[in-house]
């Protein structure tokens, strides 16, 4: 089901044969007594890329980047970067840096002080020093703010300074925790493109954990979701949401509308399911496997949803496949979108979103209207788990 | 409006009262001392002569400055004042190695464990202060606990002097003063960050240089509030040196309390005080300096 890696997902990669597992996650549990935090996850990060581990709070992806860190030691397993086996490396060894969530600013330091004490733990002389320091915040676009304490910062500033201090030793592995929750909207989608930047630029490889979708898709080559301890699925952030592995991360990416079903026929023009819960039958090209009679489910995104007043031409000729009727219950108006809640004549809801392409439409679709929904046949995800 | 004005006065009654307690019990007693201190002693109620004295109907100010300038003639005091000074400091800086080290580990342990620790440094204020100090005399008297047990252990062979010298007053003031040196400290201690210790570690910074980079610094503003709160009772204080210390050196405040009950010189006794005073302004206002600087970096 998951599709082949994109070559543009990570373009440095592929350059040397062991680029692709340039740091190796083998096997990986982490207990806290009786409680399993991070449950046998293995994982491969290439040379060069962003990696986000994706999932919400208690997911595991915290403890897995701790251990990364070496602020706590995987109770069975082994992390290796480059070949050497880390697992047992204390933090301060490792060639491994952190940015982490509150930033955790010397609060009695300036801000040169903050970015020179990696530096400083190396013994190096005091003009590399200054001149490193100088470099990297030149690059974050804090250099005339090198006097200042982090309580004299705005939280962008210090999240830029944060950075510097984790990029200033050039370390073979960053990891960010939750890089952009702490600012504002319009200053993280300002950030996400900055990072990225600065990413391309060193070349440092990225690990970022975050609990937010938006955050992972554009930041990630890769993507790593985790539940429960455990990675559920590995792709590009379009394969993940186009083609979820499992209900879990159809639900937990973007909303989907789910509905349990049966499969009723295989063949080659794709999978037929009989859906009590939608009122129809759900042609779902794409999908292959599924026993007759099995109990499967399908997941289709709300923006691949076509509403109308009357039904969609060919749709008797598909013998009312991809096709429910439904009153609209809710319209929640977005700006850029509109949602819209149907209640199907089968008793579930259905949520539909549609772009607002025209300004002040003439005629729209308002509460209570009957309405047709259709779908491509490519539309539908078809998950047995 | 009216909701308003009543704000404002009850804001301005609950500054009001601390000030005009400060001010009656604090200021005036003050003023008075420092007043007393430019007199001259005499034999009658009360014992000095009045600062303003009438002459063929006119008023005449009369400052002595007697009693300060007796106080450098004789060299008792200047020594006694050399002498709480350095017994002050050491003291504070054996209850600053004893007491970071337990300020840091309380604050490092475990939610349900901490509040036991804690109380366990303020239990011993459930006891008289004077009998907790009586009891170190049982402690280090010649035929008192510590002698008998090394005397029939045969560690030594004669009773060691350890009652009425300096070694007895330092362990009397850090034995008292040692919670008022942890509490500060366990305050400040408790504040910080656990990610900035990792952050330092992270960076490369064994625990020792993260400790002293990053742990040290920012818990300087409870270094120098216990430091202060151990240092300032230390230098004038009066009952442990003279129930365990030495006999041919006193303390300051020992010698204020012989001058005032003993000489019955309120004059100089008064002078004494306020020398005591000026000495410790200084610290005073090195500890504001330093909490206006942690306040103005705290947020």
């Amino acid at each position: 089901m998951s599709s082949q890696p994109t070559p543009a997902a990570a373009p440095s990669a592929a350059a040397t044969p062991d680029a692709a597992h340039y740091v190796r996650i083998v096997d990986v549990s982490k207990k806290f007594g009786d409680f399993t935090a991070v449950d046998h996850v293995s994982l491969d990060i290439r040379r060069g890329e962003i990696f986000c581990l994706l999932g919400g709070s208690g997911s595991g992806k915290t403890t897995l980047l701790r251990m990364l860190a070496g602020f706590e030691t995987p109770t069975t397993g082994r992390i290796e970067i480059e070949g050497q086996d880390l697992s047992r490396v204390p933090p301060y060894e490792r060639p491994v840096n952190m940015m982490f969530q509150s930033y955790a600013l010397f609060p009695h330091m300036s801000v040169e002080k903050n970015v020179a004490f990696g530096l400083e733990q190396e013994h190096l002389g005091r003009d590399a020093i200054r001149r490193q320091v100088g470099e990297i915040l030149e690059i974050v676009k804090m250099s005339g703010y090198g006097a200042r304490k982090p309580h004299q910062l705005s939280g962008g500033q210090r999240q830029r300074v944060a950075l510097a201090r984790a990029l200033v030793k050039r370390p073979k592995l960053l990891l960010l925790d939750e890089p952009l929750a702490a600012l504002d909207k319009k200053l993280r989608e300002h950030t996400q493109f900055e990072l990225l930047n600065i990413q391309q630029r060193l070349g440092v490889t990225f690990i970022v954990v975050t609990h937010d979708q938006e955050e992972a898709m554009t930041l990630g080559t890769r993507l790593g979701v985790m539940n429960h301890g455990r990675i559920v699925q590995v792709g590009t952030p379009s394969d993940i949401y186009e083609s979820p592995a499992t209900r879990f991360v159809a639900d937990f990416i973007g909303s989907v509308n789910m509905f349990a079903g049966e499969v009723c026929a295989n063949g080659a023009d794709g999978l037929c399911i009989r859906s009590a819960d939608l009122g129809c039958t759900v042609r779902a090209e794409r999908a292959a496997g599924g026993a007759h009679g099995a109990t499967v489910w399908t997941a289709i995104r709300p923006e691949k949803v076509q509403i109308s007043r009357t039904p969609p031409e060919g749709a008797e000729a598909a013998g009312g496949e991809n096709l429910v009727a439904g009153a609209v219950k809710e319209i929640a108006y977005m700006g850029d979108t509109s949602i819209y809640l149907v209640r199907l004549d089968s008793g579930s809801m259905l949520r539909v979103t549609l772009p607002n392409v025209l300004r002040g439409a003439e005629r729209p679709i308002a509460r209570e209207e009957r309405v047709w929904l259709s779908w491509h046949g490519s539309s539908p995800v078809v998950l047995t788990e | 409006m009216a909701v308003r004005l009543s704000q404002v006065m009850g804001r301005r009654l609950i500054a009001g009262i601390p000030t005009l307690w400060l001010l009656v019990l604090f200021l005036i007693p003050f003023i008075i001392v420092f007043r007393i201190s430019f007199s001259e002693v005499r034999l009658a109620i009360p014992p000095y002569t009045p600062l303003i004295n009438w002459h063929h109907g006119a008023p005449h100010l009369e400052v002595h400055w007697s009693a300060y300038s007796f106080l450098f003639t004789d060299p008792l005091y200047v020594s006694s004042y050399l002498y709480s000074l350095k017994v002050a400091a050491v003291s504070t800086l054996c209850c600053l190695l004893i007491g970071y080290p337990m300020a840091y580990a309380i604050a490092r342990t475990g939610d349900a464990t901490r509040p036991l620790l804690l109380m366990l440094i303020v239990l011993p204020f459930w006891t008289s202060f004077l009998l907790r100090v009586y009891a170190w005399i049982g402690l280090l008297k010649n035929n008192g606990v510590i002698n008998n047990v090394l005397l029939s252990l045969g560690v030594v062979h004669h009773p060691l002097a350890l009652i009425q010298t300096d070694f007895a007053v330092y362990i009397g003031i850090v034995y008292s003063y040692l919670p008022f040196m942890i509490l500060p400290l366990y305050a400040n201690l408790e504040k910080h960050d656990p990610a900035l210790l990792e952050a330092a570690a992270d960076l490369g910074a064994r625990p020792w240089r993260a400790f002293v980079g990053v742990t040290l610094p920012q818990s300087l503003p409870g270094i120098a509030a216990g430091s202060l709160l151990v240092f300032i009772p230390a230098v004038g204080e009066y009952v442990i040196p003279t129930l365990l210390g030495r006999t041919d050196q006193l303390m300051i405040g020992r010698v204020l309390s012989d001058e005032f009950f003993e000489n019955r010189d309120w004059p100089v006794a008064s002078a004494v005080a306020i020398l005591i005073l000026l000495f410790l302004i200084v610290p005073i206002l090195l500890l504001q300096r330093v909490e206006r600087r942690q306040m103005e970096a705290g947020q």
